[in-house]
């Protein structure tokens, strides 16, 4: 039976709570040409958890995101899911093994209901091919079942399930958003990378996307998010990673980042020497 | 629309079988208006359900995969040479036989061609595909194993039911005097005496098929690989990172359109009993091409209604001569102009549902109707 909480870690977590390691990204370097989009960037997300990456326009956020799910191949280093290197997987792979992301552009396919978009994404984990689907053999039906209850599940979870049958395209602006985030949910990961979701969002929406965060984590999925607004960011996570020109120039607690001189400079634009 | 889906389903049931029946009684009535005045009626109409085979197979792969194919000819041209030579030319097969060996050669071929040409995107992609379907043509125009210039004839046959004077029963015609509709009894068709004459038994076949094509077009468009299909038209990025194996189900949309239009060619060539490569031109892909963006990529009714439109009025009108091919180009840039997503754009449904949602509000006096123009024309 499909449920939000079906991830079998995640059942298991009263007894080792935030447990191992889920993704581990080891001295992963990246260039475009003469470019150095991302320099020996390492580190670790552990199960349960909400990291937060943040970093100045540029800084490679997105970049790193493109490399754990697959759309650019490292230059060096090695990115580890649930122990096994991910590199050189195809992206529809990455996503069947249990890494989903949403888009800092919202891409969504405009012209399927808010349903077929999400069902798009249940079907990950589906393998009904042409025949069980000409013959609509059991295996078909099964999968339809489970895929439409999952899906409708959560859209209501994302609190727009009223608007299962209005196409993507003419959905509001947030709920775009919602809806890209209950898809990349619908994948079946265990690890979501939410890229910039409260972009464009205002203050009252960002505090609900906050809560909204925080309940997709209780229901057993860790979390990697990319945000620019820093009391979001300092809100929401567990421990945050920075990232400047490519570089990690910090990582810690919220607390710990907020008072880290190198971190400060980055943001305001202070020379490294001055600020410290 | 939203009346017929709202009736109990024996009803529709029953709605569906009367339209059926008149699908198959259609050359049997003569009817004056519809009727072709200056060819054999029966004859436009089995060309008629070619066309919309073809559309229907096009429409899996540029209206639903969104993969501008414009050489689909060539897929027709490989069913039609199959069978020419495994009936006639180089064989003596029974055509029954001998089509399932075309649909699958033409699914073959889809393969070949999608696998190294279906990583380019777009525009490219247009273009292989318009070289495909040339050089099929060419080497069948070069090549003395496959007729050359001249041709196969002698094309295999349907079999025959019954006796081949008369067949299982006689069906007449319709005779329409002034004012009277008569049967008239010396104009029947032979039930089922696939003959050179008749064409009505072909286009029955033809029908026939149309009907198999589009039932499993619907089971097929309203599962995971339909759904596959319309994701990575729209964003082929996007569905790769939700988990589509985007060039799987790229190769598996083209490998589907090239099993219809192999169908289509088989049929084509039975029917004429002679083929050779100007049957196969390039016209005939952007003929294809213009039904299924005419009648609305994408909604299988609609490339249906283009098929008939393109197949069926230029010969309504052949008594015009030459000026019906410039009132067919008129026909059609009027329609681009005016309709540029087609005659029956696809997601009709799902704006008449948004309709009904936005009435619901109306009706609580919260929102004003936009649509309703729109939808009222629907």
């Amino acid at each position: 039976m499909p449920d939000l909480t079906k991830q079998e870690p995640a059942a298991a977590a009263p007894v080792a709570p935030r447990g191992g390691t889920v993704l581990e990204v080891r001295n992963v370097t990246l260039k475009f040409g003469g470019l150095t989009a991302l320099d020996d960037v390492s580190f670790e997300i552990a199960e349960g958890e909400i990291l937060g990456l943040i970093g100045p326009n540029g800084a490679g956020k997105t970049t790193c995101f493109n490399a754990v799910t697959g759309v650019y191949r490292p230059t060096s280093g090695d990115i580890l899911f649930e122990g096994a290197s991910i590199i050189g997987l195809k992206k529809h792979k990455i996503t069947q093994k249990g890494i989903a992301r949403t888009f800092q552009n919202i891409r969504l396919f405009p012209t399927m209901t808010a349903l077929e978009n999400v069902l798009v994404g249940t079907d990950a984990q589906h393998t009904t091919g042409m025949l069980s689907a000409l013959f609509r053999l059991p295996r078909h039906r099964r999968e339809e079942e489970q895929g439409h209850a999952r899906a409708m599940e959560l859209l209501r979870f994302m609190g727009i399930h009223r608007k299962a049958d209005e196409l993507a395209a003419n959905l509001s602006y947030g709920d775009q958003r919602r809806l890209e985030i209950a898809r990349a949910m619908a994948t079946g990961p265990k690890l979501i990378c939410l890229d910039e979701p409260a972009a464009g969002f205002n203050p009252a929406e960002k505090v609900e996307l906050m809560n909204l965060i925080r309940k997709v984590r209780d229901q057993g999925y860790t979390v990697l998010l990319i945000e620019h607004d820093m009391k979001l960011v300092m809100g929401v996570t567990d421990r945050i990673v920075v990232l400047e020109f490519g570089r990690k120039i910090a990582e810690g607690a919220p607390a710990e980042i907020r008072d880290n001189p190198a971190v400060i400079a980055a943001y305001l634009g202070v020379d490294e020497e001055d600020a410290s | 629309m939203k009346k017929l889906s709202a009736l109990p389903k024996p009803a529709k049931i029953l709605i569906w079988f009367l339209i059926a029946l008149f699908a198959y009684a259609l050359p049997l009535l003569e009817l004056p208006i519809l009727s072709t005045p200056d060819s054999d009626f029966a004859s436009v109409l089995f060309t008629v359900s070619i066309y919309c085979l073809v559309a229907l197979g096009l429409n899996i792969v540029v209206g639903y995969a969104g993969l501008l194919d414009l050489g689909y000819v060539g897929f027709y041209a490989i069913g039609a040479y199959t069978v020419a030579i495994l009936t006639s030319f180089h064989g003596s097969w029974p055509l029954l036989l001998a089509i399932p060996v075309a649909v699958v050669v033409a699914m073959i071929s889809g393969v070949i061609l999608g696998a190294p040409t279906l990583r380019v995107r777009g525009d490219y992609l247009a273009i292989v595909t318009l070289g495909f379907g040339e050089i099929i043509r060419l080497v069948a125009v070069n090549t003395e194993w496959l007729g050359g210039n001249k041709g196969i004839n002698n094309i295999g046959r349907p079999p025959n039911l019954g006796d081949e004077k008369t067949g299982l029963f006689e069906v007449p015609h319709l005779f329409w005097g002034d004012g009277t509709v008569l049967l008239d009894n010396k104009d029947t068709t032979k039930f089922l005496i696939f003959g050179y004459s008749d064409a009505v038994p072909y286009y029955w076949m033809g029908l026939t098929a149309v009907v198999l094509v589009l039932l499993a077009d619907i089971l097929i468009k309203n599962s995971r690989v339909g759904r596959a299909w319309e994701a990575t038209r729209e964003d082929e990025d996007a569905a790769e990172l939700m988990g589509v194996p985007t060039f799987k189900f790229k190769l598996l949309a083209f490998s589907t359109g090239a099993f219809v239009g192999g169908l289509a060619g088989a049929l084509f060539a039975s029917r004429q009993s002679f083929i050779n490569p100007q049957s196969f031109l390039l016209l005939f892909s952007i003929l294809y091409l213009a039904a299924v963006v005419v009648g609305g990529q994408g909604n299988r009714w609609g490339v249906l209604l283009g098929a008939f439109l393109v197949a069926y009025l230029p010969e309504r009108f052949r008594g015009f001569e030459d000026f019906r091919v410039l009132a067919f180009g008129l026909a059609l840039v009027l329609l681009a102009t005016l309709r540029p997503e087609g005659l029956l754009p696809p997601r009709r449904t799902v704006r008449a549902k948004q309709l009904e949602h936005e009435l619901d509000e109306l009706e609580e006096g919260a929102e004003p109707d936009h649509d309703g123009e729109e939808t009222a024309r629907a």
